[in-house]
């Protein structure tokens, strides 16, 4: 390095540079916080948005009644609340056991580049874009037959599956060692292990996971477009092999609507909506604090 | 591993197991969880398959000189994926060139500026944004942001920048300007909670070194943690871009929806993911249908590529840095 000399060291300059450094300085500093200010004012203009504007329109009749009939006003959107219910709730049942299960493979039982490889492959599925899943459940599903709530829900399900078993397989490998080699030299098999010390340990940590995946999936609407978008009457339909009406897709109908009523209607549902997702993370994350704390000890 | 001798005493972990059962659980756990990820993996390779196969009709009608044809025809059924091709690239990465440096000025915040009670919430706050569901957030694009850039964002541009092509021409409430807007918003949380957790890993024996060497906060973030995170900011943008690619529903919503290229940021556009959005159901042809699965085929290459890129830079930069810290 050498003998570092004030002339030539931004570091150790002296009283002009000086001020100027500090000013550098405090300005950067303000943008910074400018940024995350502007980020969280962001937040708030958009939920700001959907509650003046949603609460107006939302009434008890709104979540308990059935779309009217066209052209006639009023009506609520309960169908849609029990086909999001139904959709997302298929897609849990499918996607959390599986996604836990993968966790546990990459935990337990791989050797390591094939959990790095399954830890690659979830993340490169993560960032497929839920369109072309959709695209794919349509080819795959509904070419040949006709839009059900079975295609949206494994639409959906395909989109929830790498966000909860990568959570699984972060939280199970915070699972302290020490446990493991515990059970394991008392002479339990692994699977034991697995089911009577792992799981048990980590339990908030996959609740973590799996609600975060609900709250990703509750709100997806580009999956759903060509599962489940069409739908066969304005009642409530509880047959997953029809069409189930959902939120999202009501949303994204009506917005595209130029009527201001259907505008109405639309914010009155993005603020049922917003609701529950913005619930659902504040849950997950108030887990997954916990949570992190215990296992660190 | 094999153990043949028993325990001398049973405790109670043990009471009430016969071998039998491990000799079925043992095994069948196994099974299970291999299958379950071979099921993870297998999803991904039959994505691909599926999604080639249903745009081979259009594949072997236009070849590769779909990807450079500029036209969307459904009448006299020419179709070609350059202006959308370009939308999408146009519409992500103006969205990264303005969400990259707010999201590490955010990062910077979150790990060296804000006070230590308010870090925890202020990160939570942004990262809520992500969880907005798109649907909404193109309402909001419609109903709010539209009118505003139609009114006043577009025309005060145009009034002062006017002779630079991106802000020339009358102004629109649906285009590439609100696109862009609305993918900021959406990647802004995606960047700055990867730039944030990869700031963390700084050692701080690092920091106190700048420090120590008389560094002002700002110098030691622009010698010190920068370029400790280097490669892992340019991780996250990628990642932020891959999302911004993708989406179809918000930018369906507020894009317009048009093919062409245009040099200013006003008139009505399109990308591929808002182009499938829009016109899947109301494809009136299968060769239709399958110059849109087509489009899908192209949008998954290009994101599987950028998500790729993205997570062996990351975990390059990630691996063995919480080992670090002596």
């Amino acid at each position: 390095m050498g003998a570092v000399s004030p002339e030539t060291s931004p570091l150790l300059a002296v009283a002009p540079r000086d001020r100027r450094r500090r000013v550098v300085n405090r300005i950067m500093e303000v943008v910074a916080s400018i940024a995350a200010l502007a980020a969280v004012a962001l937040l708030l203009l958009v939920i700001g948005s959907v509650v003046v504007k949603g609460i107006s329109a939302l009434s008890f009749s709104f979540i308990t009644q059935n779309p009217a009939p066209f052209g006639q006003p009023g009506g609520g959107i309960a169908n849609s609340i029990v086909g999001t219910a139904e959709l997302v709730g298929i897609a849990s049942l499918i996607a959390i056991p599986i996604g836990i299960l993968i966790g546990i493979y990459t935990a337990e039982f791989a050797p390591s580049w094939i959990g790095n490889s399954v830890r690659f492959s979830l993340d490169i599925l993560n960032g497929v874009p839920t369109i072309v899943t959709g695209v794919f459940i349509f080819g795959l599903l509904v070419v040949g037959s006709q839009q059900s709530g079975w295609a949206g829900s494994v639409a959906l399900a395909i989109v929830m599956l790498p966000i909860v078993a990568r959570s699984a397989q972060e939280v199970l490998a915070l699972v302290p060692r020490s446990l493991h080699e515990a059970a394991l030299a008392l002479g339990l098999k692994r699977w034991r292990v697995v089911l009577r010390i792992v799981i048990p340990t980590a339990a908030g940590g996959l609740v973590t996971g799996a609600v975060l995946g609900i709250a990703r999936v509750a709100g997806e609407t580009a999956p759903l477009l060509f599962t489940s978008s069409v739908f066969s009457n304005l009642g409530i339909t509880t047959s997953p092999s029809q069409a189930l009406p959902n939120i999202p897709v009501t949303i994204f109908t009506l917005s595209e609507s130029p009527s201001p009523t259907d505008h109405a209607r639309a914010w009155a549902a993005a603020l049922i909506l917003i609701f529950m997702v913005l619930v659902l993370n504040i849950v997950a994350r108030t887990f997954h604090d916990r949570s992190r704390r215990r296992l660190r000890g | 591993m094999s153990v043949t001798a028993q325990p001398a005493s049973r405790g109670p972990l043990f009471a009430g197991h016969s071998k039998l059962s491990d000799r079925i659980g043992e095994p069948l756990l196994r099974v299970l969880t291999g299958l379950a990820a071979l099921a993870g993996v297998g999803v991904l390779v039959w994505i691909a398959y599926t999604v080639f196969n249903q745009a081979s009709p259009a594949i072997s009608r236009f070849g590769f000189g779909f990807l450079g044809t500029s036209a969307w025809d459904p009448v006299h059924l020419r179709f070609g994926a350059v202006d959308f091709i370009f939308g999408t690239l146009e519409s992500s990465v103006l969205a990264l060139l303005i969400s990259a440096p707010m999201s590490v000025a955010i990062a910077v915040f979150l790990t060296e500026l804000a006070p230590r009670v308010a870090r925890r919430p202020t990160q939570i706050l942004v990262e809520l944004l992500a969880a907005i569901p798109s649907v909404i957030l193109g309402l909001w694009g419609i109903i709010v942001l539209g009118p505003f850039l139609n009114n006043t964002l577009e025309p005060a541009l145009n009034g002062a920048f006017g002779w630079i092509p991106l802000f020339s021409g009358s102004a629109s409430p649906y285009g590439m300007l609100s696109a862009a807007i609305i993918l900021t918003i959406m990647t802004v949380p995606i960047v700055s909670s990867i730039t944030r957790e990869i700031f963390d890993t700084t050692p701080s024996e690092f920091k106190e070194g700048a420090y120590a060497l008389g560094a002002t906060r700002w110098e030691m973030v622009r010698m010190v943690v920068i370029p400790y995170a280097g490669p892992g900011i340019v991780g996250a943008v990628i990642l932020g871009l891959g999302r911004a690619l993708g989406e179809a529903i918000a930018v369906t919503q507020v894009i317009g929806n048009t093919a062409g290229i245009h040099a200013s940021l006003f008139p009505p556009s399109g990308t591929l993911a808002a182009q499938i959005a829009s016109e899947y159901q109301g494809a009136t042809s299968n060769l239709q249908v399958a110059s849109l699965v087509y489009l899908a085929a192209i949008l998954l290459v290009i994101t599987v590529i950028a998500n790729a890129a993205a997570r062996l830079i990351v975990s390059r930069v990630t691996a063995g840095r919480e080992q670090w810290a002596p």
